[in-house]
């Protein structure tokens, strides 16, 4: 049991409730500014008959809290409408980008905590040595540049200086792939076509890395922090005294401690981090909802909108109640919070 | 209520504003502890000289197109021309005049959102923290609805529904960003609230708005400055993102976003139009973010090593 069943269900609720306020915020901005929405949806050129038909199409010709109150019914059952720009089911073009979007912030996530936890533990060991100082100053420009930046810097340095990786897409056009699902890394990898694994990892890299510097910069920092806290206390200072190693304390013992408040945060870190996706994935020109996203408001395609800023709301508080749950296992002292 | 006999009876938790004061009076030898608070500064003083007197200091004309010269590269190059100290754009534009009257949009959002978003979020916060109940379950709320939408994409999305304008990028940003000031000073006010020196205050019948104003509200202006500075990193990133997917000033002014998604279309012929407005950036965004830091370590010694 992770948490008591009255606290899970505050949890839901509360949860629930962002949700609603998401949908409510999103959807009464799209249509409370002047000119909105039929002036985004409308093509240029568009007859009066045609507006007209239009408004009365997507239930606009009646007042906004009836139109959102038919928004929600339909929502509720799984169904966003239509997108305007493709014709396609909102939910459909949403569930069939989703999947590289997913795949890109998880490889992220892994770079961020292998690039985070090894630098703390590597300063840990070198302290007042050079390695330390190193990582150290890395940091603080680690944690001052954000990820935008980053892939810009990226595209620069590795696709045109030293063009070593591809600056576009998310799999080379030549390699045929005819996939069952949008988890194209995780497919290749399962049916052993290496060739396509690395192939969709060179194009996966630097979006991943730009997204994964900051993230890992926070977790060395707090890693470290509390790494500093644990090796100062009494069973660290008693192990050493016994002739422990440096390296054993901090690998065995210091480092599960660490990990409680460092994960905590690495989660909370993770949502930003997929909100980062929007721009990442655009300069990329990666295929995943960011990208998607982007194209929808620059088509004033208002139900793709809609659809995807409550998808990525969604996406936000569920990272943050897994975060609540697994914070709970970690530490038994929460769990009846 | 800085009576003498108050400090004397609370040392350890009487932060008044005789604190400050006296803060205040080390300050040259504290930046001397901080150097870069100085250089940091320096760089941002700068670029605030540099976007103020544009006019004086481009050598050309950000708009004037030739395009007999277009693409030429920076003046290291053999092929450079001279004049045109960091080459030339697609359009025969002369990159580094571009850069100069860039820095203008940058400074101004960066200056009027960051103070912006600071006012919403801190006064929101204060009214919060310090009055609790409903006003702060209701801020909360808000605050964890905010938190909910990724910011990059609302930013683009209250952009495209505003209308793309130096104005919109300004609202967006104040609209996004405010709940970054408000947690923190929510949290910080709630901290003060409970520390011996209000209660004393209240015993000698201070009134809670006297509380608030004379109190609480100066202890709480150091951490804004703070992320006053770090607020002004961010907007200019955000400006910048939004000028890249081409949805701030008005088309042909020139933005560094701007400049940075025209480089990338050429970005393997002239590199140049890409880099130089990205190294500058950079350079900006590093500026505001160690000198919210420096201030940050200037002000709360527990945060130094």
């Amino acid at each position: 049991m992770l948490m008591r069943p009255l606290v899970a269900l505050k949890t839901a609720i509360t949860a629930a409730f962002t949700l609603f306020g998401v949908a409510v915020v999103t959807f009464f901005l799209l249509r409370i500014v002047p000119g909105n929405p039929i002036a985004m949806m409308i093509a240029p050129g568009a007859s009066e008959a045609d507006i007209a038909r239009l408004k009365a199409d997507y239930g606009l010709d009646r007042s906004i809290p009836v139109q959102f109150w038919i928004w929600l019914k339909n929502a509720v059952r799984g169904d966003f409408g239509t997108s305007i720009s493709t014709h396609r089911n909102v939910l459909g073009l949403i569930a069939e980008r989703l999947p590289a979007t997913i795949e890109l912030t998880l490889l992220a996530l892994v770079i961020a905590l292998a690039l985070g936890i090894g630098a703390a533990v590597l300063s840990m060991l070198s302290r007042r040595r050079w390695p330390g100082s190193v990582v150290d100053n890395v940091n603080g420009l680690l944690l001052a540049v954000p990820d935008f930046v980053w892939a810009l810097a990226f595209v620069l340095l590795f696709g045109v200086a030293f063009p070593i990786l591809p600056i576009s897409g998310r799999v080379d056009p030549r390699l045929s792939y005819d996939f069952a699902t949008g988890f194209t890394l995780l497919e290749s990898i399962l049916r052993l076509r290496f060739d396509i694994a690395a192939n969709v990892l060179s194009h996966m890299l630097m979006p991943a890395l730009a997204l994964a510097l900051p993230l890992a910069a926070v977790i060395l920092r707090v890693l470290k922090a509390a790494l500093e806290t644990e090796t100062g206390q009494d069973y660290a200072v008693l192990a050493r005294i016994r002739g422990m190693s440096r390296l054993r304390i901090v690998v065995q013992e210091a480092l599960r401690n660490a990990m409680i408040p460092t994960l905590a945060l690495t989660g909370v870190q993770f949502t930003f981090m997929f909100g980062g996706t929007v721009i990442v994935e655009r300069i990329f020109g990666y295929p995943g909802i960011g990208n998607l996203a982007i194209d929808a408001i620059v088509n004033r395609d208002l139900p793709l909108i809609q659809g995807l800023i409550l998808t990525f709301g969604l996406i936000f508080i569920v990272i943050n109640l897994l975060v609540e749950a697994s914070f709970a296992l970690l530490n038994p002292r929460l769990r009846h919070g | 209520m800085a009576d003498p006999a108050m400090e004397g009876a609370h040392p350890a938790t009487t932060p008044v504003r005789g604190e400050t004061r006296r803060r205040l009076a080390r300050l040259p030898a504290m930046v001397a502890e901080e150097p870069r608070v100085l250089v940091a500064g320096g760089f941002v003083l700068l670029l605030v000289l540099v976007a103020i007197f544009a006019g004086w200091i481009a050598p050309h004309d950000p708009q004037a197109q030739d395009l007999m010269l277009n693409t030429l590269p920076p003046a290291w190059n053999p092929r450079a021309e001279p004049g045109y100290l960091l080459g030339t754009d697609s359009l025969g534009r002369d990159v580094l005049s571009r850069m100069i009257y860039g820095s203008r949009v940058a400074i101004t959002v960066a200056f009027v959102a960051a103070i912006g978003a600071g006012l919403i979020g801190t006064v929101l916060g204060l009214v919060s923290g310090f009055f609790g109940g409903f006003a702060d379950a209701a801020v909360s709320r808000l605050v964890d609805i905010w938190m909910a939408f990724p910011p990059v994409l609302l930013s683009i999305l209250l952009v495209a529904v505003l209308g793309a304008s130096l104005s919109s990028v300004i609202i967006a940003i104040v609209v996004i960003d405010w709940t970054r000031f408000c947690r923190v000073v929510r949290s910080e006010v709630v901290q003060q609230k409970n520390l011996d020196y209000v209660d004393a205050a209240v015993t000698l019948g201070a009134t809670r708005g006297r509380i608030l104003w004379r109190e609480v509200v100066p202890n709480v202006v150091p951490v804004v400055l703070v992320l006053l500075s770090l607020e002004m990193g961010i907007a200019v990133i955000v400006e910048a993102v939004l000028s890249f997917v081409g949805l701030s000033v008005a088309s042909g002014l020139p933005t560094w976003g701007g400049m940075i998604a025209d480089g990338r279309q050429i970005i393997y012929q002239a590199w140049w139009v890409f880099a130089f407005p990205l190294c500058l950036l950079f350079l900006t965004v590093l500026a505001f973010n160690q000198l919210g830091n420096g201030l940050r370590r200037l002000i709360d010694p527990l945060s130094r090593r």
